[in-house]
């Protein structure tokens, strides 16, 4: 029988790749345009290569948005996700109590950024608010607006209440999908209470914990409205994370190719660590080759 | 090492139940003996998982008691039961290596690395899981994930009884053999109480010395699998061992004959006897397909029947016959000439059974 071999069928993935075009590539392609050269207007422009890359990777003022960053990610990371599976834990399986605290944990999520940001800005007032308020009158001298340490710590907790009870609600479904032979078998092989959750839930919720430390560290890693609605990026630059040192930079300064080049850098950096941690848990369950 | 009983035991899932048709485990008394390798057969929903979990101690009974050698353990956790399960479903802890999956019961005893080592290569050897040994359980297949489960109740030397749920559910049938005989070995080896839940019965037969038929949670009858087979002690076990299952006659004395229907069914005097005396009105008669006799002529003692359908499966026949209104079945040798039309056949009265209210009455000549 003879073959023929006719590739026509290629062409039917032409309107899907136009969808791609407009969704991602153009405007990707935009920004990728911009952070190679130096435009003044319409008419007017300069290739600069690479120029734009180097300032901006040596640029104190990013780095150290760029280290401030990593250091809440990880931070709220840390909080979150142990935080998170504990509550998963403690949630009641059945009846209306579950359905009750799984409304009650879920609250935080549907609440807007900038609308965190007032609550919270109001909330820690130390005229009005009740956290202010609060930890002023117990003789600490809380002022988010004069010390980076109660700035920080104050963008922590709200990150933590605004998004762990994501990680819960991952893990609590999670947890459910557990069959029950896993409790009683563990129970027949006298497993201990931290056994049972080492080795039956944890491995379980290894997936669920997958997304949910990609979409915090993503989420986290991009944060905008609530620090800046918060405290604006200060005391000084104290809080300024990343993405609003690049909104000054490329609204309030206009300068677009560095911006444009920036903001390459900040999605490579993104991409860069979700691969890595999803290589490296994905590797984690493998069999080692040769034996241990 | 332990003798198990059951001492009135009863189990309901409802918190107050009215009836007996609200248990699921109703009053019963048994004994599983030490060393023994039994099976407990009976359909889906009859109560086998509960009483299963009863023993294990997943489950507390709601009245009755459960004995290891003599000594209560009701409220005992399974965790200090010390005894093992198996479940239809593998289970096996994700990430540990299969060598870690079968030393996790030891290592929760406390037991020495050694020891463990020595315990582990030895089941591992038994269920031939040595090469599988280093890789994590995750990545095995659904029969060597059961072997794991198995394996994991089989480290336990000192266990008081290994219990199986229907443990080979999952595993293809020619693997389901190899590991059935598995079994029957190691039980040989380790001297371990075994109870193995199914509801086959080829299963129970070829696995165990001794079945539990379990109907309605109520074990119905125990004992060998051709005792179950030859004189079962309730309709049901007649019904759902062998294949065709037991012919059973409704039956009633008129005249001082005992009759099905119209026919008149010549049976001892003895068992007339009995059958005269009952007040039930549900007296059968029962005998298996192969123990019926057919004749194309009529002889002593025989009936007269309608032959409806032969069926042919090679080393013997099934016929379908037509007494009166009542429709039997029995089975004859591939050298016996199928009938047609009309035939004759006669009960053995040695392979007769009376049942009464379901329950077998015991006739003399048994």
């Amino acid at each position: 029988m003879n073959k023929v071999y006719d590739n026509k069928a290629w062409l039917l993935i032409l309107p899907m790749l136009a969808l791609v075009a407009f969704s991602a590539i153009i405007p990707l392609m935009t920004v990728v345009n911009y952070s190679v050269q130096d435009v003044f207007d319409a008419n007017t422009r300069f290739f600069t290569g690479t120029e734009w890359f180097v300032q901006m990777l040596n640029d104190p003022a990013l780095q150290s948005a760029l280290l401030r960053q990593f250091a809440f990610s990880l931070t709220v990371l840390c909080i979150e996700v142990p935080l998170g599976i504990g509550i998963a834990l403690l949630m009641p399986k059945k009846g209306w109590q579950a359905s009750a605290v799984l409304i009650l944990v879920t609250l935080p999520l549907l609440i807007p950024w900038n609308v965190v940001g007032s609550i919270w800005q109001i909330f820690t007032r130390g005229d009005i608010g009740l956290m202010g308020w609060g930890l002023r009158e117990l003789g600490y001298e809380y002022n988010i607006t004069r010390s980076a340490v109660d700035a920080w710590g104050t963008i922590i907790i709200m990150d933590v209440w605004h998004w762990t009870p994501l990680i819960a609600l991952l893990c609590y479904s999670g947890l459910r999908s557990i069959p029950e032979a896993y409790y009683q078998a563990a129970r027949i092989d006298r497993a201990s209470r931290w056994a049972v959750f080492r080795f039956i839930q944890l491995p379980k919720l290894t997936n669920v914990l997958v997304i949910g430390v990609l979409l915090r560290f993503m989420h986290s890693f991009m944060i905008y409205a609530e620090p800046f609605v918060l405290t604006g990026g200060g005391p000084g630059s104290s809080t300024t994370f990343l993405s609003q040192s690049l909104t000054t930079m490329a609204i309030g300064q206009q300068d677009l190719g560095p911006s444009a080049a920036f903001s390459l850098i900040y999605f490579l950096i993104i991409l860069l660590v979700s691969w890595v941690f999803y290589t490296a848990i994905m590797n984690m369950q493998k069999d080692k080759e040769g034996g241990a | 090492m332990a003798e198990i009983t059951l001492r009135q035991l009863a189990h309901s899932y409802l918190p107050s139940p009215s009836g007996p048709e609200d248990y699921a485990i109703r009053e019963m008394d048994h004994v599983w003996h030490q060393g023994g390798a039994y099976a407990l057969l009976g359909p889906s929903g009859c109560g086998k998982s509960t009483l299963l979990n009863i023993i294990s101690g997943l489950l507390e009974p709601s009245s009755g008691e459960v004995l290891f050698d003599g000594e209560r353990v009701n409220s005992l956790p399974p965790e200090q039961r010390n005894i093992a399960q198996v479940f239809q479903f593998p289970v096996v802890y994700d990430t540990m290596t299969v060598f870690d999956n079968l030393a996790f019961p030891l290592r929760n005893a406390g037991m020495s690395e050694t020891q463990i080592r020595e315990k582990v290569l030895e089941v591992a050897d038994v269920l031939e899981l040595t090469p599988q040994l280093k890789r994590k359980a995750k990545n095995l297949t659904a029969d060597e994930k059961q072997k794991v489960s198995m394996g994991r109740g089989l480290v336990r030397e000192d266990v008081s009884a290994i219990l199986f749920d229907e443990p080979l559910t999952v595993i293809d049938p020619q693997l389901k053999w190899k590991l059935r005989r598995k079994l029957k070995e190691i039980h040989r080896r380790f001297n371990i109480t075994m109870v193995y839940v199914t509801h086959d019965q080829l299963e129970a037969s070829t696995f165990a010395d001794k079945i539990a038929v379990m109907y309605e949670g109520q074990v119905v009858q125990f004992g060998t699998p051709r005792e179950l087979y030859e004189r079962p002690a309730h309709t049901f076990v007649g019904y759902f061992i062998g294949s065709p299952g037991m012919n059973l006659l409704d039956v009633s004395v008129k005249d001082d004959q005992v009759r099905c229907g119209e026919v008149v069914v010549p049976v001892a005097p003895k068992v007339r006897d009995i059958i005269a005396r009952s007040s039930s009105d549900n007296i059968r008669l029962g005998i298996r397909p192969d123990f019926v006799e057919v004749f194309e002529t009529a002889q002593e003692d025989s009936l007269a029947v309608e032959v409806v359908n032969a069926q042919d499966l090679g080393t013997y026949s099934i016929l379908t016959l037509a007494l009166g209104d009542v429709t039997l079945k029995a089975r004859i040798d591939e050298d016996q000439a199928t009938p047609k039309g009309k035939a004759y056949i006669r009960f053995p009265q040695a392979r007769l059974g009376v049942y009464i209210d379901e329950y077998r009455v015991e006739t003399d000549h048994e």
